[in-house]
């Protein structure tokens, strides 16, 4: 089965009841000469968790680089195709890009704290994008995120220290309250759990879950444990082929593709 | 795609479940050959030496158990080989009822040794022939994968019904006509009603076979071949089928 014939819902509210909030359509990427991805259509789904799974090389980072503009600063970065966040096209030339991360957030691999203190770290998005007036609005700001990052209770009294002092999984849970201050709508996760412990791992993945009612996240992961257990929807990249996306329960227990059985079986040669 | 896993120890380790799901049927397809035979020929000593054996039985399906489960923590397997693996515990846990039911078919063979033979007993020797051949059936679809093979079964199972259904009402008939006759075929009844029940645990094998291969349970209902149990006998000894409103 052709990974488009899930996706042929148009409209924004498919057969499946659930909004969808961005759409990729026919998108493809180009470093330089090299066809990076070919062709992707991939709906998006609002308040759901959608994994991106694959093997190295496969296109799912660069896929979701180009979901918030991430390529744009990549020499030789070619896209084509269309991406739409709530129906408007990102890639409009009248499109302002910081603008467009705002509300589609980021998560990287390794924690990536700014070198200043924990405050400072949430409190920075908001004030660029002139969210907050007064130091009582980013106090309330930067609470309100560090609680939803579920990391309020430990850095509660130790605000002012440098964001780099806490541990790796603490850091991570720092940089996710960074990402969710600006209030976007979207957040694209690039392996976000790789460094940590399985520990700091669970907390991500149950705050993850927590996020889903107010937020709509993309993930990469190469963890296929992880992607099923904290995804909605799982779509399996192979060679720059977008090869599957369903239901996670079914893409772990009965995917229809060969290439998918392979993969997540560990039988790829 | 290649068939074989990148970690062969899992290859192994699957190898081995299908070894023992295959020497555990093996055993189960003996133990109903054997019940049958010391049914047919009264030979209380292969009947001992069936109820003995049973214990074999519950063994392989406590190893498999303990594969099973080591494999879902260890391996974490997906997709055919998650379903590969809870079907193995499915299939193992249908052995072992019909293993059960064999060994009860025995233990009765013991008691009705010692008392005059009936002459439906025959006919319980015809279906124990049908339900062994569906458990071979079965047996061979798992070994090849073969879900069409499996499908084809589910089918076979009515047959082993409807002679049940027509056992019933013999027996009734003898048990009418002298009631000496009650206990020696109240066993046989229980007996046909053993092999009824084994061709029912050959049927989910089947249907777990065909989920292996197919990712989905068959989805057409059965047909239903045993109207015992919507069947009754008048005062002047004819037998009636209900119909499912009860007339």
């Amino acid at each position: 089965m052709l990974a488009t014939d899930t996706q042929t819902a148009a409209a924004p509210h498919a057969a499946h009841g659930k909004r969808v909030k961005m759409k990729a359509t026919e998108v493809e990427v180009y470093y330089s000469e090299k066809r990076a991805l070919n062709k992707i259509n991939l709906d998006v789904r609002e308040h759901e968790v959608t994994a991106l799974i694959g093997p190295s090389g496969c296109g799912k980072s660069t896929f979701l680089r180009t979901m918030n503009r991430m390529n744009d600063v990549i020499d030789g970065c070619r896209m084509a195709g269309k991406i739409l966040l709530d129906q408007q096209d990102i890639y409009d030339p009248n499109i302002d890009v910081v603008q467009l991360r705002a509300r589609v957030g980021m998560v990287f691999q390794k924690p990536n704290p700014f070198p200043k203190s924990i405050y400072d770290n949430v409190a920075y998005g908001p004030r660029i994008h002139g969210l907050v007036r007064s130091r009582e609005e980013t106090d309330a700001v930067v609470q309100k995120s560090l609680e939803r990052a579920g990391l309020w209770k430990e850095v509660k009294d130790r605000l002012h220290e440098g964001g780099t002092s806490l541990s790796g999984g603490q850091q991570q849970r720092l940089c996710i309250a960074r990402a969710i201050a600006v209030d976007p709508e979207v957040i694209l996760m690039d392996e976000p759990c790789s460094a940590l412990d399985p520990i700091a791992t669970a907390k991500i993945e149950e705050l993850i879950d927590e996020l889903r009612t107010n937020y709509t996240i993309v993930i990469v992961t190469h963890s296929m444990q992880q992607a099923a257990r904290v995804s909605q929807r799982t779509a399996f990249f192979h060679l720059g082929d977008l090869v599957e996306v369903g239901d996670t329960a079914q893409i772990f227990t009965n995917p229809n593709d060969e290439r998918t059985q392979g993969y997540i079986t560990g039988r790829f040669g | 795609m290649s068939n074989e896993h990148i970690v062969s120890s899992f290859d192994e380790e699957l190898r081995a479940l299908h070894k023992s799901i295959m020497q555990m049927g093996g055993l189960v397809e003996a133990q109903i050959a054997q019940s049958m035979q010391a049914m047919g020929r009264r030979d209380s000593q292969l009947a001992s030496a069936v109820v003995a054996n049973d214990a074999q039985v519950d063994v392989l399906h406590h190893e498999i158990d303990e594969q099973v489960v080591r494999m879902l923590a260890l391996r974490q397997p997906m997709a055919s080989d998650l379903r590969t693996v809870v079907a193995s515990l499915r299939i193992a846990t249908d052995l072992e009822r019909i293993g059960d039911y064999a060994a009860n078919i025995a233990k009765r063979t013991l008691a009705l040794n010692v008392s005059p033979s009936v002459k439906p007993a025959s006919g319980v020797l015809r279906m124990g022939k049908i339900v062994q051949s569906i458990v071979n059936d079965v047996l061979d679809a798992y070994a090849e994968r073969n879900a069409e093979r499996a499908d084809a079964i589910r089918a076979r199972d009515t047959e082993v019904d409807e002679l049940y259904t027509s056992i019933f009402r013999e027996l009734l008939t003898y048990m009418m006509e002298d009631p000496r006759n009650i206990t020696a075929c109240t066993h046989v009844l229980f007996m046909s009603k053993n092999l009824e029940r084994i061709g029912d645990h050959a049927t989910n094998i089947a249907e777990t076979i065909y989920y292996i291969v197919r990712g989905k349970v068959p989805d057409d209902e059965r047909l239903k071949g045993d109207l015992s149990s919507m069947t009754a006998m008048t005062a002047t000894g004819e037998t009636y089928v209900a119909d499912s409103k009860g007339n």
